[in-house]
């Protein structure tokens, strides 16, 4: 596959596995986890690094995926011991992010790892750094891990459907049921947590906030279906990756940034057209019921 | 036999106590209203008893065993408000995720399962809205919904959160003929209800609750202007919260 | 040590206490406002604002920076309240999304500065990261002042805060002007923000808003006693955070304070006098022994 080609490819899995994970995490009210988890996500990178002394990726996906469930845990706790929510949210991503910031800059600053990139990522970089896999031949490491991490979400997401359905529509029914409620909303945030850490060498941990909130929000506008908001969603993804990569190449700037800013265009044309909760039609629709 | 036994369940929200030492037991086949005022812990004690919030302190029996092993035999319907109707989905799925718990783990809804949920709707007479998006209808469709939801789960015995709550006359109607039928066909139903006024004419039983149990039996002998004083707290704030009970009872 | 009796060092540390304090002060109001988050999204879309101001003018200059952040925050608010009212979205999925889209373009920006600009355009980094070490007499000045002025704002309408916050409808009765209040409040919190953005970085400078007030509560009920102290503890951030990102070469201040800051809070949490976890913990343990004794004496009577 050309150069191009492996980048669009990576891009795109990003954008359909933050995509499928949106849809949950906005209709839970989750949305501002995911972005406390893209900032703690640097400390659980720092540590797996100050631990193993190596930077494979592996074990970053592991550290990574720790800090997300203890960022989740901790916020929990302190809300559960009478801190507003969104305040336990802030106080708990800001001090472990700057924690992992001062690591950096201080006890592993000749290491190779930065902040700069854990933030923006590097997606220009990631077709040269390959791996050889059975049956596919040579193919980008981060490429092959989101490879695995999409298949990881649909798995999940899939056959647990109807649970994290009901579990997001109506939790306390779900637990009169007999559905684990709490230990699905600690699944969900894994998952939340192995998407964005997996995303962080493309897109960047910050940017992956922009994929995992925005196609969700847009899809929110076009239908009323769960499974046709997954979709569509997902698709949207995708888009602003090509638009987004697209456009960096034209105008010569971060292609991470610009795949950020491209979900807020697609939100901006939903926003503004969907048929149904669009500005347009809310305009239009009490014009024609007056005349 | 008595389906449910509460034997001195308390429960607090962090440092202020809801529930103080709530003991009683309903038989079966009865339809039972829970009452009191604002605060009193009504909607707190289904959530307690369905462990859906943790208990302090005393013990609770469903049909003589703990709630694990009778969870298929327990239907709930939680306050209208406690989900957000926003949500992308339509009538006819909300009644679905009632058989989520026969369904079981992995599996996906059938045919057989959508067509149970038709009967159903049409039973509460909300069939020709089984696929509008949930936030179209009004208040009294939704908890029409609700109910089929809490029906679809064929339960012997229900918990209904305020299911009369913000409704219109129909639907309150509609509503009571169902929990009705469910008493004649030997389920028991617990309600937990703001509205004084039509105490007698909906139960046959009530339990009047304020922290703890004031005074619970027989809707005759039990819902005296006595008890509604007790549980209300003095004469004054009770003529303000329950101004319709004067009314009859002046009769 | 010589770092630490510079006078540049000496200017920075006058001007980040002053932030702390004004910041914690800002952050109560936020805190009962229930928007912690809400300062989240409007630092980090403060982003493009400074970039496209620097686009536009050509310098680097303090004042004219933060006045491109401070519209840019604002557009953010904006769009945050408009859709939030507008469409069936939440709250925190608006914050969320512009929070990133405005970040991104943001990182599209400064990308494309540090491409066509000559010059010392790298500075504007610090914006994402916060170096204080970056700033100089001139934007010192500025930012003092303006902290200066946050405060007293602050201080000098206390009861109207407070009635504001915790029952404008009755406030409204009073005559007391809540929509005017609620712009001033805005215009407070925007002003923060984008004074502290060069100190302490866009992804930051929510921290010293959101912590110090959490921090506080550990210790008082009074709503006064919680501005005081928050603005207390913020400043002492500041300046603690300060002092040590002075030690190392390039080490950012502002991830010095927010640990500061995180470790006051820590400490209250479990040390606090009113809402500490030890406090509670012993009160939660006679309640329990309160309500055996009761059920007890219940069940022989």
């Amino acid at each position: 596959m050309t150069y191009t080609g492996w980048i669009l490819l990576t891009a795109s899995l990003v954008g359909i596995s933050s995509g499928i994970v949106g849809v949950f995490l906005i209709l839970r009210r989750m949305a501002m986890m995911a972005d406390a988890i893209s900032h703690t996500v640097l400390l659980g990178i720092v540590t797996a690094y100050l631990v193993t002394k190596s930077l494979s990726g592996f074990h970053m996906l592991v550290g990574a995926a720790i800090a997300g469930i203890v960022t989740t845990f901790l916020v929990q706790w302190l809300h559960s011991k009478g801190v507003q929510q969104d305040a336990s949210i802030g106080v708990v991503f800001t001090t472990l992010f700057a924690l992992g910031v001062i690591l950096i800059a201080t006890k592993v600053g000749n290491a190779h790892l930065d902040v700069q990139h854990a933030l923006m990522g590097e997606i220009a970089f990631i077709p040269w750094n390959t791996m050889e896999v059975p049956f596919l031949g040579k193919i980008p490491i981060a490429t092959f891990i989101l490879g695995i991490v999409l298949i990881l979400v649909v798995t999940v997401i899939g056959l647990f459907y109807k649970e994290w359905k009901l579990t997001t529509f109506d939790p306390a029914l779900a637990a009169s049921l007999g559905i684990p409620v709490l230990a699905m909303h600690y699944i969900f945030m894994t998952l939340v947590s192995i998407t964005t850490v997996a995303s962080f060498d493309a897109v960047g941990a910050i940017m992956v906030v922009a994929m995992l909130i925005t196609p969700a929000a847009s899809a929110y506008l076009w239908t009323d279906k769960l499974l046709v908001m997954i979709g569509l969603s997902a698709f949207f993804g995708v888009v602003s990756a090509w638009i987004g990569y697209y456009f960096a190449l034209w105008i010569d700037t971060s292609i991470s940034g610009s795949m950020a800013f491209a979900t807020g265009v697609i939100f901006l044309i939903s926003f503004l057209f969907s048929p149904k909760h669009g500005m347009l039609s809310n305009w239009l629709k009490p014009q024609a019921g007056k005349s | 036999m008595n389906i449910l036994e509460v034997e001195g369940v308390s429960a607090a929200y962090r440092k202020n106590t809801v529930l103080n030492d709530v003991s009683f037991s309903i038989p079966k086949g009865s339809l039972t209203g829970i009452v009191g005022p604002n605060g009193a812990g009504k909607s707190t004690l289904i959530k307690v008893l369905l462990e859906l919030h943790p208990k302090l302190s005393g013990n609770v029996y469903f049909f003589g065993t703990s709630l694990k092993k009778v969870k298929s035999k327990v239907g709930y319907v939680p306050q209208r408000g406690s989900v957000d109707w926003d949500f992308p989905t339509d009538a006819l799925d909300v009644v679905m995720m009632g058989m989520y718990g026969q369904i079981g783990w992995l599996k996906w809804p059938k045919k057989i399962h959508r067509k149970k949920a038709m009967e159903v709707l049409d039973k509460v007479g909300m069939a020709d809205f089984s696929h509008h998006q949930i936030s179209e209808l009004s208040g009294g469709q939704q908890q029409r919904v609700f109910l089929a939801r809490a029906l679809i789960q064929d339960a012997d015995l229900y918990f209904m959160d305020e299911p009369l709550a913000g409704v219109d006359a129909a639907t309150e109607r509609a509503i009571m003929a169902i929990l009705r039928e469910l008493k004649n066909k030997g389920k028991t139903v617990l309600v937990v209800h703001h509205d004084l006024q039509t105490v007698e004419d909906y139960f046959d039983r009530v339990l009047f609750l304020n922290r703890t149990v004031v005074a619970h039996g027989n809707t005759s002998s039990t819902f005296t202007t006595q008890n509604i004083e007790k549980a209300y707290g003095g004469s004054v704030r009770w003529l303000k919260e329950g101004i319709g009970i004067v009314g009859t009872h002046l009769q | 040590m010589s770092v630490l009796t510079s006078s540049n060092y000496l200017w920075v540390l006058f001007s980040t206490l002053l932030l702390g304090v004004a910041s914690g002060l800002v952050g109560s109001l936020v805190y009962w406002k229930k928007q912690s988050l809400m300062s989240d999204a409007l630092s980090h879309a403060a982003l493009p604002g400074v970039a496209i101001a620097f686009l536009l003018f050509q310098v680097k200059d303090f004042f004219i920076l933060i006045i491109g952040a401070a519209l840019s925050a604002l557009l953010g608010a904006f769009f945050i309240m408009a859709i939030k009212e507008k469409t069936r979205i939440k709250e925190d999925t608006a914050m969320g999304m512009i929070l990133a889209v405005f970040f991104g373009g943001g990182i599209v920006l400064l990308t494309l500065v540090n491409r066509y600009s000559s010059g010392n355009q790298a500075g504007l980094d610090s914006f994402i990261y916060g170096q204080a070490a970056s700033m100089v007499e001139s934007d010192v000045k500025i930012m003092s002042a303006l902290a200066i002025g946050v405060i007293l704002i602050v201080m000098a309408g206390f009861k109207e805060w407070k009635l504001f916050l915790f029952d404008p409808d009755f406030g409204k009765g009073l005559k007391l002007p809540i929509t005017a209040l609620n712009t001033i409040y805005l215009f407070l919190l925007v002003v923060t923000i984008v004074i502290g953005i060069q100190a302490v970085g866009v992804i930051l400078m929510s921290a010293l808003l959101i912590i110090p007030p959490v921090a506080a509560r550990y210790w008082t009920h009074s709503f006064r006693n919680m501005l005081l102290l928050s603005g207390f503890f913020g400043g002492i951030s500041g300046a603690i955070g300060t002092t040590l990102s002075a030690f190392g070469d390039g080490w950012p201040t502002g991830a010095f304070i927010v640990l500061i800051s995180g470790i006051i809070f820590t400490f209250s949490m479990f040390f606090g006098s009113k809402k500490g976890m030890v406090v509670e913990f012993t009160i939660l343990r006679s309640k329990k022994k309160e309500l055996q004794s009761y059920s007890v004496k219940g069940g022989r009577g």
